[in-house]
């Protein structure tokens, strides 16, 4: 079993028929470094020329008007202010401005609840893609990194990649007509140069690199960060176990996912590929039957 | 409190399963274009299967009519997929490849498959009669009935394979229908074929079609109801809004023509009346089925809630996170996993 539809998949390119091709290439979002800057958003608005989308808006919901990644926001960086839940909870006191961390001067024990989740979302570039298994053109392809790209010259906007991402990535531009989304910077990685997001944090939030590596680099600030109290660190889409096989591109984070977004245990659809067909084909024999049945016992006429 | 409730008026808390109520998922990228197709692709390989029954046991005008009516609903269908596309001149892209994975790729083959045979046939149908004696007119109706038989073969695969089509996506309306989807699809299909047969066909012809229709809308009614009962929390799509109006109207009309079948057998009018009922039914189906799907994408609720289940079975955790690191994987888990 060569786990070509679902499970652990080692070598996705060499699976997709690359031979002699680099490692495997991803991002580590370390969404706890990051501080909703947004120069990845714009970094890659201005090297992939993504317009700036039909309307320039206040969501009036956060520090965050991007709202979701789409065909014109290839990064999306969330925000969410998270406070005491109690209603007679008084609003929390941040002090005077000071160039400290907070709580560094009272220590850790008197933090309080209130926090402010900053988070870099991004196309997952997943081990098993959905948007990718469905596309009845070929336009979306798998590339010698691991990455998962639409080839605009091939994609005729039939949208089923929109309904086959199981994390609400890839979308059609209107007035463009064909499916949008990252491709990790696929002409930048060609001449040897990292996605323009990670090379605009500011932070090293946005962390690019070859997979391998990254999944150790953030296994060991995992570790780190439980030491240092910050019993919330997890990692997100790390794991080739889960129902992708593990994501190109993923993430630590500091609460569910589902507060950020994401969803908490994505499958690829096409899993269930060969039992969905098996019931088509049961329904299919029942129509035929139905049909000729209908016909039989009323003899030629 | 006052100012707290103001301030939260404007800046609204996160809610704690979900990212300020935002969808996880894109809606569909379709239009009502693409439940008119599941129909017509339904009734044109249900008239298909009519019209060759028809040709094969001497029936001529339910054979003529229900060859025409398959490459109508083959025209409009053609017409719903192409012009739904983002870019219709490319359509033929889609051509480039076949591919297994993609239950629109393996759709488009069956339709380039099915097409041409009943094509055909229709045309052969639609012959002049001056024409019908010079040789291309006698070689076009010879080849009539071979070339149906071949659309005949696929039809039973067009009329079915759009519930894969649907559930092998992440819309959880539809993927978690997916048991139940080809028998509503197919039921349709067949209820709204031998309907439109009903409709077409003096009543002495449309004895097949009646009973084609009847066994149809049975179908559908039964396999509609198993789906409602068993889907549990993504059910609640199908029970809401748009999507609950339209396949309630659809199982009143589809009841309806199933009576009317059963009882108007004699009757031109009645078995007419009936007939259209039966379309109708299916019509709204497909776009009750296709507005549950969508209203299953709006809301994050169908896709949090259904996956916490998940993965509460499979570590026999409480499925509603209460605090920031209920589920939290340990630096060890980590570093264990790589």
């Amino acid at each position: 079993m060569s786990n070509s539809l679902f499970g652990p998949l080692d070598d996705v390119a060499g699976d997709a028929g690359h031979v002699d091709h680099p490692p495997r290439m991803g991002f580590f979002t370390d969404t706890s470094v990051c501080i909703g800057c947004k120069a990845c958003e714009v970094a890659c608005k201005q090297w992939n020329g993504v317009p700036a989308g039909a309307e320039l808006d206040l969501l009036g919901m956060s520090h965050d008007n991007t709202g979701e990644l789409g065909a014109n926001s290839w990064r999306h960086v969330a925000f969410i202010e998270q406070a005491p839940t109690s209603p007679v909870d008084p609003p929390a006191d941040l002090g005077m401005p000071g160039m400290q961390p907070p709580g560094a001067a009272t220590g850790a024990e008197t933090r309080t609840d209130f926090r402010w989740l900053m988070a870099s979302d991004v196309c997952k570039h997943c081990t098993h893609a959905g948007c990718l298994d469905v596309c009845p053109t070929g336009a979306l392809f798998r590339t010698e990194f691991g990455s998962v790209v639409v080839q605009q010259d091939i994609c005729n906007g039939c949208g089923y990649c929109v309904s086959g991402c199981p994390y609400g990535v890839i979308e059609r531009r209107p007035d463009d007509g064909r499916a949008q989304k990252c491709t990790l910077c696929y002409d930048r990685l060609h001449d040897g140069l990292e996605p323009a997001c990670a090379k605009a944090c500011p932070t090293d939030s946005i962390q690019f690199g070859e997979l391998d590596e990254l999944r150790e680099r953030a296994a060991a600030r995992v570790a780190t960060l439980h030491e240092r109290g910050e019993t919330s660190a997890r990692l997100y889409g790390h794991d080739p176990d889960d129902g992708v096989g593990g994501n190109g591109a993923f993430f630590l984070l500091l609460d569910e996912p589902e507060v950020y977004g994401l969803p908490p245990d994505p499958v690829v659809p096409t899993r269930d590929m060969a039992r969905m067909w098996g019931f088509v084909c049961a329904a299919a024999v029942g129509f035929l039957t139905a049909a000729v049945g209908s016909f039989v016992g009323r003899g030629i006429r | 409190m006052s100012k707290h409730g103001k301030r939260e008026k404007f800046t609204p808390r996160a809610d704690p399963n979900s990212y300020y109520g935002r969808p996880i998922l894109k809606p569909p990228a379709w239009d009502w274009r693409i439940p008119a197709y599941l129909f017509a692709g339904g009734l044109s390989a249900g008239s298909t299967l009519l019209s060759t029954g028809a040709d094969l046991s001497g029936r001529p005008l339910l054979c003529r009519r229900g060859r025409i009516a398959a490459l109508a609903g083959l025209g409009a269908s053609t017409y719903f997929l192409v012009s739904d596309l983002g870019r219709p001149e490319r359509f033929h892209h889609m051509l480039r490849v076949a591919k297994p994975t993609s239950p629109m790729s393996v759709g488009t083959w069956i339709i380039a498959g099915y097409s041409p045979g009943i094509g055909l046939a229709a045309v052969s149908e639609l012959l002049p009669a001056r024409w019908r004696s010079r040789l291309l007119g006698r070689v076009l109706c010879r080849l009539a009935r071979p070339a149906a038989l071949s659309s005949a073969a696929l039809a039973p695969a067009l009329a079915s394979y759009t519930a894969v089509l649907l559930s092998q996506t992440s819309v959880p309306a539809w993927n978690s229908a997916h048991p139940y989807l080809p028998f509503v699809f197919t039921g349709s299909a067949a209820a709204s074929s031998g309907g439109l047969g009903m409709l077409l066909a003096p009543v002495a012809e449309a004895g097949p079609a009646r009973t084609f229709a009847a066994t149809g809308a049975a179908a559908e009614l039964l396999a509609s109801r198993v789906m409602d009962s068993r889907l549990g929390l993504v059910g609640e799509a199908y029970e809401q809004g748009s999507a609950h109006r339209l396949r309630k109207a659809s199982e009143y009309l589809t009841a309806a023509g199933l009576v009317g079948t059963l009882l108007g057998r004699h009757n031109r009018t009645a078995a007419a009346a009936a007939g259209l009922a039966l379309m109708a039914g299916s019509v709204l189906q497909r776009f009750g089925v296709f507005a549950a799907g969508v209203a299953s994408t709006r809301d994050p609720r169908f896709v949090v809630a259904p996956q916490r289940e998940r993965l509460a079975a499979r570590s026999g955790e409480d499925p509603q996170p209460s605090g920031s690191s209920s589920s939290s994987i340990t630096a060890s888990q980590a570093t264990a996993r790589e």
